[in-house]
Formats: C-alpha cells, structure tokens, sequence
C-alpha cells in the first residue's frame, strides 16, 4: 500500500477497500520503524492524525469526500501548525507552540487530509544539505552516509523512503526541487505568488515559495490544486485563478520546444548527471519535443545576487525572534541588550547567524548601494534572461544540481561550497518562476535529478511536461532499500 | 546680538480608522492591554500585513488639503532597530517614495498677515506599542495595542520663525486634519504628537544652525515653552562660545527643560529596505478626483467665506473655523439671530468660548445651544435686554434654567424703554443728590457717569443705555 | 571587501547578537570570504538597471477597514516567557534609548 500513488490511494480510500484510519496507522508505523535512521520527522502528531483519519473516514462513509480525503500528507516545520510545535528547525522556536494555521494548513485541512507530522529541515529553511537543523540532521534513504539536500530535507526523505506518500516544502533557493533530486523523488516549486505565504516562517520574503514532494508529477498536480490560489492575507498572493491541473497532465508533447542553457552543461556539471540529462532530452525527442540551446548569461551572478538579497530580507524577517513574545529567552537577563543578544545567539545557529550578519552588513548605511541595490539590479537582468529565453521555448531543462547529494559533514567547514551547490536552481527564485525536479537515473546509488522551469503560472504546463516523461520512464517509481 | 530662530515640525496624526493600518484589528483607544494586539501586531511567526484601503484615502485626503502632489506610486519600506514595543524589529513606513509630496499650509499671524508654511512631505506608517515604567519586580510591560495603528507623519519645512509661528502652524494642521475626518485630535490620547527641529542662528545668516529635535510634546502650551527654552539654550550656548551639538531631547514639562535623550553619535542604522511583503502603493487620477469630490470645505476656504459673506475680521473668523464644530455653532446661530452675524461671531468667540474653556468642554456638548444663542443676539439686537443683562441671560441658559425668552420674562430682565418711567427714575436720582447736580452744572462733566451708574443701579440695569443718557442730559440741561 | 573584526563586533551589535572572541575570528574570516564572492556582481555593469524587489508587478492589494480580529490574548500569552497583568514583561525599558 505504501508504495501506491496518490491516486491509488484515494482510489482505495473511496472504494472503502482501506480506511484513512488504517492508512494513517500503517503510515505512523512506517515512521516508528523507520525515522530513527532518518531522522526526518521534527514532531509525529500522531493523536491529531489518528482524530483528523477518524473525520475523514466519516466524510467518505456519508460520500462527503473529495479525492483528497482522508490521505496522509507530512508537513514541513515552517508551516504554522495551530496547537502543534512549529520549531522551523531551530531551537529559537523549540518551544513555541503556534497559536495558528498557515493558510497552507488550513487548506489541506479543508481538503480533509490527514498531517502525519512535522518533518526536519535546516534551521529557517537555511541551508542546503539539512546539516543545520537543531535537531540534527537528516540522511538520505539512498545511502545513510549522505545528505538528502536542504532546506526540505525531512520531507524529501520521508516521501522518498515511503514514511509519508507526499509532503510539503518551501523553495527560497532550491530548497524543493534540490532534496528532491538528492532523494529521487518528485517536487515541484510554484510560481512566486502561486501559493500563500501566510503563516509559512519567512527567510526570504520575496524569493519564498511553498510548494510540494510526491513520487511524481501526477501526484503532485491532484495536490498542488489543495493549496494553489489566492489568499487575501497574503499581499503577494496572485488573484489569477489556479487551473485544474490533472486535467493537462496527458496533453501531447508534440511541437513542445524546450531550451538547453548552455550555461547548465560545463565542466562543473557531473558525467552522470549530464548524461542522465541527454538521456531524457532523447525521450522527450521520441515524444516529438524540439530541442533549441539557449542562453541564461547571468547564471553565475545569481548565486552573489541570492546571497545578498536573502540574508538581507531575512536580517530583518528574524529580527521579531527577541525573546519578548514567544520563542527562546535567556535566563535573567541583566538588561534590554543582554535579553535580546543572549536569547538571540542562544536560539540562532551558526548558518543563520551568518547570514544575518551577511544582510545586516548588505543594508546598512554605506554598504546599501553597493550589495543590496546591486544585488536587485543583478536580478531584474537575471529575470530578462529567462524572459528573453520564453520568447523561443516553452520550457527549459537542465539538471536540478551539478553533483549527487553528497557525504554529511563534507561541506559543513565551508560554507561557500555549499552554497555554490545551487547554481541551478537560484535564477529561478530571483525570477520568481515555477520550478520542479524529477528523477532522472542514478550515480554510484545515489539520484539524479532532471530540472524543468516554466514560465510564469505555467505549473499546468510543467506537470504536463513532467508526467509525459515518466509515462515513459520508471526512475520515479524506484524505492530505496531498506524501506 | 540679534538672533533668529528656525523651526521644523513634524507631526504624527493617527488616522481614524476603525481597523489597523496592516491588520484587522480594532484601533479603538483604552482598551484592556494587548487585547487588541492580533498575530500580525504582535509580529508572530508567519504573519503577513495588507493595507487598508481607508488609510490610503486618507492620506490623499490629507494630500488634497495641503495642495500637495500625490505619488502614483509610493513604497513601504522596513526601518529596522530592536525595541520592546516594536514587535517586528522594524517599523513598516515610507522613506524614499511617501504617499504625499510637496505641499504648504497658510497660517494666520497675530498681526494679521498670513504666511505660507512648506509642507515637505507625508508618509504612511504604523505606530509602536507602549512601554510602561510602573515597576515590575524592576521590569517594564509592554502593551501593543497600539501597535500597527495608522499614522501620518507630517513633515514641514523649516520655515517657521517663533514659538508662535509654530503653535499657528499645529492649530491650523491641527484643525485641517479634523476637518478632513482623518485624525480626532485628541492630543491627551496621543492622536496628535509633535516633534520640533529647532535651531538659531544670528540675523542675515542664510546658512541653518545645528539643530535639536525636541520629541513628544504633546500639547500646544507644551510646544511653545519647549521650543521657547531651547531656543533660550541654544543662544546662551553659543554666546558663551560652546556649539550646539546635534541630539535628540525629551522636554520636562515638569521642571521645564529639555534633556537630552540620544545624541548623534548613537544614531541607529535603521537599513531601510522595500518591504518584500507588501507591493508598491499604487493611486489613480480617478481616485483622487473621487476623494476631492468628497471633500468638505476645509478651514482656509471656510475663512474666506465668512469675512466675505459675514463681513468678518481675519481674526474673528479664524476663531470661528478653528473646528467644524465650532464653524456650523457659528452658522446655525447666525440664522437663529436673524442675520446678526458679527456680533454673533463676538458672543461664540467671547462668552461662550471663554465659558466653555473654563469647563474644559468641547462646543459639540455646549449647555448653549446655538439656536439658544442666536435667539439671545436676537434679543439684543431687538433692544429687549441690553448687552450686559445678555450675559445674565447667558448665565442662566448655561445653567439651563430654560430658553431665552422664558429666562428675560421670568426674572423680568426686558429692557425699560418707556421715556415717562425713565425721566421719572432720573428726577428721582436728581432730588436725591443735589449736590453732585450742582457740581455737575457748574462744570464737572465727570459726574455723568455717576448718574448714570445710579440709574442702572436703581433699574437693575434694565434701562435702554441710549434712552437714558439722552434723557439724563436732557434733565441735566434744562435745570440750568 | 575584507572585514575586520570591529566590523564584525559593530554589526552582531547592530543585528543583537554576542559574538564570542573565537566566532569575531571565524565570522570574519568566513564574512570576508562570502562578500568578496558576492563582489563578483561588479562584473555586471548595472547603470540605468531598475532594482527589481519583487517578481509580481503589481500594485499593493487593500483590505476594507474592518475589524475581523477578536481578543486572544489568553492563547497568545499562554506562549509568552513572562507576562504579567496582560503585559509582556521585559528588563526595565529607560526611556528613549532605542
């Protein structure tokens, strides 16, 4: 049952041939059995899930259910979750118990599905290894010995090893689509706008996204109508209104004309990986696709354009962690400035320290013009070169990361490297454009992850794209060993 | 050593709205502490703000009434600095792009000449919380209420030159901003809070002296004495040779000085930054023209209407637009008195406003209607009573002992007009005081005024002042 | 741009945080590092370039002024270090220091 798509599942929760309650359990015995080797649940609300199945069960019985009723889901820790531990991955939060839903939530609720839990991530959604979760980090179900990828890195694990069929995430960076490459699984980013922001804990404002984890695009479209649309408490909620997404999962692909970077394919990028990429630039060619190479310019300058503007936004964002109305707070603070730097530095690890120091530099009297206005200039000319390129394709492909996930503590010293790691995945949240991941074949064990970026509120396309290459593949029906 | 004075005020008007400038909860004032502070004022996690559509009218209107242009387009923008009462970490205001740009206030000056105040610019923001010094165990609370309710912060140029340019400039904003409906005023309640930027330097100087920002002062009588100590301070320092050094103060109505709160050198580094959260503040033309459609007649044009229409002094009608209030009194009391516009305008401006300030009333809850007063000029103007039994008629409408004519009949206060009763009066003041007659007669012009005070003694003040100083010299004659 | 440790100690003040002797060291090596990587933007000549601070380019949507928020204070002062009389206590507040 485990290894059932989402529609499956629903098929079997509808024809009564299982319960949500049954479901659920097996899902929560998965996570007893297994987490302790992943490490990617931060809290199992076990009590909630078993009530919400119980709902869900007499939705179906009185036929009040939709196709989403009663199926487990694993929520990321920065959603706000009310009455449950929403810890982002922090110690700040390590208490704080929210006192209400994120819009998200509450749109999963209404849909009847079931919350297994809140899944592990790196602290603030910083990070791209899960390395800097306060509660430890998160292996990769493909090889203990690795990283999942970051920030989402709990619930790409969690799906990938059959602990949660879907699972949500947040992509400031990459943070869906790279431990979904890293994991095997599919994830897919919407468009900045697409999906509310309210009560998902901010790191970037403008470059945040919510988005999702399944095991592939045709899960991922039956979700992604759950929490697409608009949201009148989120100012930079989009008003166009979300299409039904399963319904264009089968368009033909024929005459589709997908674009190349060449700035995707250099020495930088794995054998592996560039090859697994020519593999499936090959069947999309079978499915009567037309292949163009194109030019994003500006690709390096968006990892220095990234890495001023998100710590500085979330220098600012994380400035309400004071220890005055909730979270961590020093013991007997001796003064104002002792409470707020002790409670602070306590609560904070290194990663999010930094980079709030990195944008708390960038925007201070001086500095300003030179890193963060520069810095948004670099990104309007980094959206021209997308906007350029969708004039002569419909989509862009290239692979999700230049290597496989790699070994724990490997670039923990260096906090550079890692962020060089998301040289792909970075121009698409300057521009705010809709990104997915999905599997894509294997290095030594590990997953490949194949990148497809749309243009604006073009997810209906992307899914369409997505799906007609695992009609014709199977890497995203691969389970790692052991789960 | 002569020395001129340059002043700069920038005022805080809190908008009157029923919601918050970014949240839905209510602004209402007094409430139990925090009970009005939601998830978005309080800064939880997660939360995210959406201006009200009510804040941005009311800032063009504010726009409109200060002849200013209004940006199409204007920013949000985070000013960032740790503080209890600043749940964020920063305060959501306008810095580069404000809603409101250029723009000017007339002022009216005590001899009669107006000047025209610059208006340097308006922005939206949201104010803070409050902290409260009552001891806890040696801690402060913190109650954020008030935090996240809308405010105009009012930037003027430097362009007043007194303590009394300065309390003209606050009236007349004071007033204008009533006028529009944006703001109650309400200085007690902090609705209207003033900073002053105040520097001097010697006469001819065109270039500005370092200046002091006097913050908070929260009451007219408040703003004249701070800025009049500064400016005292100031001199004596540089004439002992010191300098002036550049620093934020907090006035002590109390001991009535000024201390300094923050000097230059502690300034923050507030990093301002586009809000990513909100979207640029877009207004159309169409907007606009539906505000100024809807406006009411503001103080300046009000002013001129009625020395126009009512032929009243600059003075008298800047008295009577001080507040809508005040100026539909005035009208409704015209109409009551038939028409007797200046001296209607001396009683609403004279007695009644004197009154009223000795009460600490507003004139919306005036015992004194104004149909009351206007049938009470009405009366004087009749020559049923004489002005000064009026303010006996005043008194007892005050004390609400019924309406104007009930009050003249009852205490018998009508006016004696008959000449026989008033010439026998006289003779009897006459037989009485021969003595004084006789001075009178040979040459002391003086003692009329003697006659006349017995007459109006003996009338109870009832006498028509004019009928009887005819008669009285009439008598005086023709003894002679 | 290579930083120094003043710098470092002048922005953890600035963004609250106590740094201690050991971290100025790595901050400022690791700072310096991450900005002179970021200072390859200045590749990129920028002139006449609008900033671009929000990938919707769209005008600020407004909310009608109604009150739609209830009094929770009990629920959010369950989570609150200290409070006491409804306040949220903090070590004393002197007046005018920000």
């Amino acid at each position: 049952m485990f290894t059932k798509s989402i529609a499956e599942l629903s098929q079997a929760l509808q024809t009564k041939k299982i319960s949500s309650h049954e479901l659920t359990q097996m899902y929560l015995e998965r996570i007893k059995q297994f987490d302790k080797k992943l490490n990617s649940f931060i809290t199992v609300t076990e009590e909630h899930a078993l009530q919400a199945a119980k709902k869900a069960d007499v939705q179906l019985a009185i036929g009040n259910a939709n196709i989403l009723t009663g199926i487990p889901v694993a929520q990321k820790d920065i959603f706000c979750t009310q009455g449950v531990k929403t810890s982002c991955g922090s110690k700040m939060l390590d208490n704080f118990i929210s006192p209400y839903d994120a819009t998200v939530i509450k749109r999963f609720n209404a849909a009847g599905m079931v919350m297994l839990g809140k899944t592990n991530m790196d602290e603030f959604a910083m990070g791209s290894s899960n390395e800097n979760s306060y509660y430890g980090p998160v292996k990769n179900p493909w090889n203990l010995e690795y990283v999942p990828g970051g920030s989402s890195g709990g619930s790409a694990a969690a799906v990938a090893a059959n602990l949660a069929p879907a699972a949500t995430g947040t992509d400031t960076g990459g943070s869906i689509r790279q431990p979904a490459a890293f994991c095997g699984i599919s994830g897919i980013k919407p468009t900045y706008g697409r999906v509310s922001r309210y009560g998902m804990i901010a790191f970037a404002s403008s470059l945040d996204q919510g988005g999702l984890f399944a095991k592939s695009a045709e899960d991922l479209a039956l979700l992604l109508n759950v929490i697409a649309g608009f949201d009148e408490n989120d100012s930079t909620s989009a008003t166009i209104a979300a299409p039904y997404y399963a319904t264009t999962l089968n368009n033909s692909l024929k005459g589709l004309r997908i674009g190349l970077p060449k700035e995707f394919f250099n020495e930088a990028l794995d054998k592996d990986i560039a090859n697994a990429i020519q593999a499936a630039v090959k069947v999309y060619e079978k499915l009567g696709a037309t292949i163009h190479e194109i030019s994003l310019p500006r690709t390096s300058l968006s990892i220095p354009a990234y890495y001023v503007i998100a710590p500085a936004e979330c220098s600012s964002n994380l400035a309400r962690f004071d220890g005055v109305r909730y979270g961590h707070r020093c013991d007997a603070p001796k003064d104002l400035e002792d409470l707020y730097k002790r409670s602070r530095s306590e609560g904070f690890g290194k990663e999010v320290t930094r980079r709030i120091m990195i944008g708390t530099y960038a925007l201070s009297a001086g500095y300003f013009d030179a890193y963060y206005l520069k810095a948004q200039k670099i990104r309007r000319l980094v959206a021209q070169d997308f906007h350029e390129a969708f004039k002569s394709v419909d989509v862009i492909l290239g692979p999700t990361t230049p290597s496989p996930a790699f070994k724990l503590g490997e670039k923990t010293s260096d906090p550079l490297s890692m962020y060089l790691s998301d040289i792909y995945t970075i121009a698409v949240n300057l521009a705010g454009l809709p990104g997915m991941s999905i599997p894509a074949g294997f290095t030594a064990g590990l997953p490949i992850g194949m990148q497809l970026i749309g243009n604006a509120f073009g997810e209906a396309k992307l899914l369409n794209i997505a799906h007609g290459y695992q009609k014709e593949t199977d890497w995203h029906t691969k389970t790692p060993e052991g789960f | 050593m002569e020395w001129e004075t340059v002043i700069g005020l920038e005022v805080h008007a809190q908008l009157s709205t029923n919601s918050k400038i970014f949240s839905g909860a209510s602004t209402a004032f007094g409430a139990e502490p925090n009970t009005q502070a939601c998830a978005i004022d309080l800064g939880f996690p997660g939360v995210l703000p959406v201006l009200n559509a009510e804040v941005v009218n009311m800032a063009i209107k504010l726009g409109l009434g200060i002849h200013a242009e209004i940006a199409k387009r204007s920013v949000f923008a985070r000013k960032n600095y740790f503080y209890p009462d600043l749940p964020k970490g920063y305060q959501i205001s306008q810095f580069e792009l404000p809603v409101v740009g250029k723009g000017y206030l007339d002022i009216l000056l005590e001899d009669g000449t107006s000047k025209r105040i610059g208006i340097t610019r308006a922005h939206l923001e949201e104010d803070a919380g409050k902290s409260l010094h009552e001891d806890f165990h040696g801690m402060s609370g913190i109650d954020l209420n008030r935090a996240g309710t809308p405010l105009l912060e009012i930037v003027s140029e430097p362009d007043m030159r007194s303590a009394k340019e300065a309390i003209a400039y606050l009236k007349t904003l004071h007033s204008l901003v009533r006028y529009l409906g944006i703001c109650d005023g309400n200085m007690q309640e902090g609705s209207f809070r003033c900073d002053a930027n105040v520097s001097v330097r010697r006469k001819g100087e065109t270039k500005l002296g370092t200046r002091t920002e006097l913050k908070n002062i929260n009451s007219f009588r408040f703003v004249e004495r701070a800025i009049n100590y500064e400016v005292e301070r100031q001199i004596a320092l540089i004439e002992e040779g010191g300098k002036v050094k550049q620093e934020t103060l907090l006035f002590d109505p109390a001991k009535n000085e000024t201390r300094t709160m923050r000097s230059k050198e502690e300034a923050n580094d507030y990093r301002y930054f586009p809000d990513p959260d909100l979207l640029p503040l877009l207004i159309t033309e169409e907007q606009i023209e539906k505000v100024r459609s809807h406006l009411p007649e503001l103080p300046q044009q009000k002013h001129q209407r009625f020395m126009e229409q009512y032929g009243l002094s600059a003075y008298d009608a800047t008295v009577l637009v001080s507040s809508q209030a005040m100026a539909d009194y005035f009208e409704t009391a015209v109409v009551a008195s038939g028409g007797q516009a200046k001296l209607t305008a001396n009683w609403v401006a004279g007695e009644l406003s004197a009154a009223l300030n000795k009460s600490d009333m507003d004139i919306i809850d005036s015992p004194v209607s104004a149909a009351e007063l206007g049938k009470l000029v009405l009366r004087i103007a009749d020559d049923t009573i004489s002005g000064k039994i009026a303010k006996t008629v005043f008194e007892c409408l005050w004390n609400k002992e019924g309406d104007v004519d009930q009050i003249i009949d009852k205490q018998g206060l009508k006016q004696v007009t008959d000449s026989s009763a008033i010439e026998a009066l006289i003779e009897k003041i006459l037989e009485a005081n021969p003595q004084q007659v006789a001075d009178y007669r040979s040459g002391k012009d003086k003692l009329f005024g003697f006659f006349v005070g017995q007459a109006m003694k003996e009338s109870g003040g009832k006498l028509n002042p004019k009928q009887l100083n005819d008669l009285l010299k009439e008598k005086l004659a023709s003894g002679a | 741009m290579s930083l120094t440790a003043g710098d470092v100690k002048k922005i953890a003040h600035l963004a609250r945080l106590n740094l201690v002797e050991s971290d100025v060291t790595l901050y400022t090596e690791q700072l310096s590092t991450i900005l002179n990587f970021v200072e390859h933007m200045n590749q990129e000549d920028t002139e006449n370039i609008e900033p671009f601070f929000n990938p919707l380019d769209l005008g600020a949507r407004l909310r009608p002024d109604m009150v739609t928020e209830h009094d929770q204070r009990a629920a959010f002062q369950a989570i609150a270090p200290q409070v006491e009389a409804g306040l949220y206590l903090v070590p004393q507040v002197i007046e005018g220091e920000e």
